[in-house]
């Protein structure tokens, strides 16, 4: 909201400067975003050429002697339209322009003592500016004073705030809501506004009539005026809407703007020979057209609430008038519209169509008090500057309640809330200032007549609100709780992970869980549906990841291009899906890695063992050591089928690690994958010490050949099973492939441990187990003992 | 000869002979030479049965003279043996310790994250719990609950991914507010935080479509906006530094009544004004307020008895000042030169 520091100063007294006005209403919840002069210039004066010479060296420049009153200065000028005789707006040496400073020159050869100026130059947007003030300089009227300040006599002297508020605050759309907020502030009584005009002795009722078929309109006043005259607006008029940020038009489309943003009610007029003796209000036909006053063609839907004649819609209602009902040059009648439409409605047409100043309006809401003060203040304009003749009578379609709302409150609540220590006069003082009307009963509550033109105050709370921010919210002085002693809960699990994984060289990422729908599902061989955004931002983002494995992929992708080979990150974050029409939400971990992880001298790359170490790592020092195994499986297509597997605790599939498929990126990256959200489903006991045998253990190596497909964890298993609980302890100390064994054939050799927890194991107690373990092995695993 | 004589012989000769020797294996050979069953000094006692018994006792005494030193003659040599021996080892295993270390890549944690572990932390020490919430959200929880009915404006401020009629991606944590109160069917008061990822359909320089919330809810007897006010101010003096001051100013949100923004001394200039507060002196850090009495009923408070407040802030930002890093893009971009350098312990706040 533009807020013109002239318009409001009609209704309210402003003794402050701008910037303190801007900053004041901030501090009472009315953030400001600037404040500055309507026109940012300076040392402007106005002149008259009084002499008019071609430049000697330009087929355009003109050398002008322009009289300022003290003085007769040289200035060059290039505009077409510069002559002798005409009064204009001079820039002096040192000026402040828009577009910078002017200096004294020499232009050609031709001493130049400042700037004759168009009024763009001055810092006017275009679209404010007439056609003859797009060509060249501006032309002052001839009775414009020679040396005076031409700002001040164009009535451009005016200042700006753009106010950004908040969206319960429609009332401020208003120079009226505007008025009552800045007297609340400096405690300043506001000022009448002009509703006077008379009226004919005709009855508008028996001329025209309403036709409203929608309950999203409870509110349409039709009035009728008669013999208008259509010229230009009188300049203060003009000046505002510019500084409002509206082009002026002509004096009848300008007062129905100049009303609007007077009182916050949006009106329309429509020419009243054109449209007939019938105004209806109806929800549009799904498809139906209509052409707005823009000359677009709308197509519309049955959402959209529609202005009509029996014959066709003649305006989209709260957002724009349509074309064939125009006010036009030769318009000699109009019927004045003043109404509500229901906010919702209006917001989604606006949101679809177009929003315009009047949909900004009608969609926080309006006082219906409003709806029939702009219909007054129309008639006391038109009347005045359009020479029009008020039809008697209003066309009144009413379904609204007018009555002020009154709210009770008790001084102790507002105490309680705010955490200050008020008083009744403070708190009524505060209440009157914002013109609320305040009763006080024998126990002491407050019952607050607040008027309607407060849309946004329904509840105590919200008067409490009034009271603080009109109080100085800030001045409420901060207070150190005073709280019961109860510990805090945060699950710490997760945040473990990252610290681990962070120690073991990781570096964890955060990228977005909307990745595009061709990603979601790779590496994963689930079954689910996508998780679709209804209407995404581009095609990248369309869908929510399930896997973080594609994400960690583009991470890859994305270093590699800036020359980064040594990747090994990590993130923690939800995958999304949707299963039997249920959405569900788990928690993910994802690695990947690929590159150097040993650094130094002799660095060593990533391969499988070193992610499986992590895994590994990970798992055991989260307390689920022996509870979970890797079974070699091929069926993401994703990873090599030779080096993946899923992962398996408790019997329960929980991820996947292996090494992406050759086919899909040349180096060597090795990525894993858990669900936490089913691993921490398994529960892990408290961590307890356990005591540890004082009896020597007894070690024996054995190797065993196997065939090469076969996975040592089939030996390990049966070794396992087969040495029972005195064998403590099974490690794998060597490979090896090549002589002296089969080609297909591989060795692995075992370090075995044997111990007791509560005596001496003999020699041949261990022999006899020994033996056990290797027959059951061979028997089992169809492995050979090597070198018996 | 004289025994004299051949003892004094036999020393010069070990002498000389000791001299000589430089590995452990001579001297080995020294010693059985001498010392053995027929070395030089036991061939002494050869004729010593010929011997009166005290020509035997001067004898005896004169060679157990020798034995001895000659034992400590080789006994000297072993430690001089060994001593040449281990300086030799330190010689040979002298390193050039400048070479590089042998280690595993440099892990790190994002900034993101570290942000909200302190958070997390700070208010667990207030006896707040930390609750997690779903991203995928049901507009009931994250609009509906929190008093924005269906066409409320406040809707449009906050553009929202939709996955179908009912549900959506939470646009703020404040989804878990009405989560919390539901779930706590005792009604009891309450105490949480919940950060967590939201997402908004905005993006570009100064927004990313997905970023980090925090939302803090406090819900008791008597809870006070100046209650509201001092817990900001020590969360923004933990965060920002302790000279950091907060300042008030009304504002609207819809679940809350009163709402107030939260601005903080800017963080780069300490208040003086630069172009980061836009020469203000101040940073808008938080938005809160009273609990809207509808939302305290809607989570099953009753109003007349409870009270609470509220508050919400962009995690972002928080990691973007305290690391200094200029765009928030490089949160999400995930350049390994980034990350790698959240390698460390973060150092305390420094006092302004």
């Amino acid at each position: 909201m533009k807020l013109s520091r002239n318009f409001v100063s009609d209704y309210v007294d402003i003794e402050v400067d701008s910037k303190t006005l801007a900053e004041g209403m901030t501090s009472i919840g009315n953030e400001y975003d600037s404040c500055s002069p309507l026109l940012p210039v300076s040392h402007l004066i106005i002149g008259e050429v009084v002499d008019c010479v071609n430049h000697p060296d330009s087929d355009h420049l003109h050398v002008c002697q322009v009289n300022i009153g003290k003085a007769v200065l040289q200035i060059v000028c290039g505009a077409p339209n510069v002559r002798k005789g005409l009064k204009v707006i001079v820039a002096l040496d040192g000026a402040k322009l828009p577009g910078g400073v002017i200096k004294k020159s020499m232009i050609r050869g031709q001493e130049s003592n400042g700037m004759i100026c168009s009024l763009a130059e001055l810092g006017l947007e275009h679209k404010f500016l007439s056609a003859k003030d797009i060509e060249g300089i501006h032309e002052l009227p001839q009775d414009a004073p020679v040396g005076e300040d031409p700002i001040h006599f164009l009535e451009l002297d005016d200042e700006v705030i753009d106010f950004d508020l908040t969206s319960n605050r429609g009332d401020l759309l208003s120079i009226l809501g505007m008025a009552y907020e800045i007297g609340a502030l400096y405690e300043k009584k506001v000022k009448d506004i002009d509703l006077s005009y008379q009226e004919n002795k005709e009855d508008v009722n028996t001329q025209f009539s309403l036709d409203i078929k929608t309950e999203n309109c409870p509110l349409f006043l039709a009035k009728k005026v008669r013999n208008v005259t259509i010229k230009e607006s009188p300049t203060f008029i003009k000046n505002r809407l510019i500084a409002s940020g509206i082009r002026p038009i002509n004096n009848i489309v300008d007062i129905s703007n100049y009303v609007m943003l007077e009182t916050g009610q949006p009106l329309h007029y429509y020419d009243a020979d054109r449209l007939g003796e019938k105004l209806i209000v109806r929800m549009a036909e799904d498809g139906e057209e209509l052409t707005t006053l823009d000359h677009q063609k709308r197509i519309l839907s049955s959402q959209d609430i529609v202005i009509a004649t029996d014959k066709e819609a003649v305006g989209l209602a709260g957002v724009m008038g349509g074309l064939t009902t125009e006010i036009e040059e030769d318009t000699k009648n109009i019927i004045i519209e003043s109404a509500i439409f229901h906010a919702s409605t209006i917001r989604k047409t606006a949101k679809k169509v177009l929003r315009s100043e009047a949909s900004s309006r009608f969609e926080k809401g309006l006082d219906p008090k409003r709806t029939f003060m702009a219909i007054e203040r129309s008639c006391h304009l038109l009347e005045k500057y359009a020479d029009a003749e008020i039809v008697g009578g209003l066309v009144e379609y009413n379904h609204m309640d007018m009555n002020d709302r009154e709210i009770s409150i008790t001084i102790d609540k507002i105490n309680q809330v705010l955490g200050i220590e008020l008083t009744q006069e403070e708190v009524v003082s505060i209440l009157e200032r914002l013109c609320f009307m305040v009763k006080i009963e024998k126990n002491g509550t407050l019952v607050v007549t607040v008027p309607t033109r407060r849309t946004d105050i329904y509840i105590t709370e919200d008067l409490i609100e009034e009271v603080g921010r009109i109080y100085g919210i800030d001045r409420i002085k901060g207070k150190k709780m005073i709280l019961p002693v109860v510990s805090g809960n945060v699950d710490r699990k997760k945040r473990y992970i990252r610290n681990k994984l962070a120690d073991l060289g990781l570096n964890e990422t955060l990228s977005y869980a909307l990745i595009p729908e061709r990603d979601v599902k790779l590496f994963t061989n689930d079954e689910f549906d996508l998780v679709k955004v209804l209407d995404p931002m581009s095609e990248e983002r369309t869908t929510l990841r399930y896997s973080l494995l594609s994400s960690l992929m583009d991470v890859y992708q994305y270093n590699k291009a800036r020359g980064q080979k040594d990747i090994s990150i990590f993130e923690i974050g939800k995958g999304f899906s949707k299963v039997n029409g249920e959405y569900i939400e788990e928690n993910k971990l994802a690695i990947l890695m690929t590159g150097e992880y040993y650094l130094g001298l002799h660095p060593e790359k990533v391969d499988f063992y070193i992610l499986k170490g992590i895994l590994e790592e990970v798992l055991d020092s989260l307390g689920y050591k022996n509870r979970y195994s890797l079974i070699k499986d091929a069926k993401i297509k994703e990873l090599h089928p030779g080096q993946s597997a899923i992962i398996i605790v408790n019997n329960t599939e929980i991820g996947v690690i292996g090494k992406v498929h050759p086919s899909l990126v040349k180096e060597d990256i090795y990525v894993m994958e858990i669900n936490l959200d089913k691993l921490f489903d398994f529960r892990v006991k408290a961590m307890q010490y356990k005591e540890f045998s004082k009896y020597p253990a007894v070690n024996k190596d054995v190797a065993f050949v196997i065939k090469k497909e076969q996975q040592a964890e089939e030996l390990v298993t049966v070794i396992r099973k087969s040495g029972g609980k005195l064998l403590t302890n099974i490690s794998i100390f060597d490979v090896y492939e090549g002589e002296n064994i089969g080609g297909d054939e591989r060795s692995i050799a075992f370090n075995l441990t044997f111990q007791d927890q509560n005596r001496t194991l003999s020699d041949e107690e261990v022999m006899t187990l020994f033996e056990k373990i290797i027959s059951e092995t061979e028997k089992k695993c169809k492995a050979k003992l090597r070198d018996k | 000869m004289e025994t004299n004589e051949k003892i004094r012989n036999i020393k010069e000769e070990l002498d000389k002979e000791l001299e000589g020797v430089e590995k452990q294996q001579e001297l080995v050979e020294v010693k059985a030479k001498y010392l053995g069953k027929k070395g030089l000094v036991t061939e002494l006692t050869a004729n010593m049965k010929d011997l009166s018994i005290e020509e035997k006792k001067e004898l005896g005494q004169l060679v157990n003279l020798l034995k001895n030193e000659v034992t400590e003659m080789i006994n000297q040599k072993q430690q001089d043996l060994q001593n040449k021996e281990l300086e030799r080892r330190l010689k040979e295993e002298e390193i050039d310790i400048s070479l590089p270390s042998r280690k595993i890549k440099k892990g790190s944690r994002h900034p993101f994250q570290r942000i909200i572990e302190d958070v997390e932390d700070f208010f667990v020490s207030m006896g707040y719990d930390v609750v997690d919430g779903p991203e995928l959200e049901t507009d009931e929880n994250c609009f509906r609950r929190l008093n924005v009915p269906l066409g409320h404006p406040a809707r449009d401020s906050q553009d929202t991914f939709y996955i179908d009629d009912e549900y959506l991606l939470r646009t703020q944590t404040s989804s878990v507010q009405a989560r919390t109160m539901q779930a706590n069917t005792e009604k009891t008061p309450i105490r949480m935080i919940c950060p967590g990822k939201v997402y908004r359909r905005d993006d570009d320089a100064t927004h990313s479509h997905q970023f980090g919330q925090v939302e803090g809810l406090v819900v008791d007897k008597d809870i006070s906006l100046a209650d509201l006010k001092g817990t900001l101010e020590m969360f923004a003096k933990k965060m920002l530094g302790e000279n950091t001051k907060v300042r008030f100013r009304p504002s609207f949100f819809p679940f809350t009544e009163p709402s107030v923004e939260v601005d903080v001394t800017c963080f780069k200039c300490g208040g003086k004004g630069c172009p980061l507060c836009k020469q203000t002196g101040w940073i808008e850090l938080l938005g809160a307020g009273m609990v809207h009495p509808n939302v305290l009923r809607m989570g099953g408070y009753d109003p007349e008895k409870w009270t609470g407040f509220a508050f919400g802030t962009g995690l972002d930002r928080l990691a973007m000042f305290r690391y200094a890093i200029p765009d928030i893009r490089y949160l999400y971009t995930n350049d390994i030169r980034f990350l790698e350098q959240f390698s460390r312990k973060d150092e305390e706040n420094e006092v302004k």
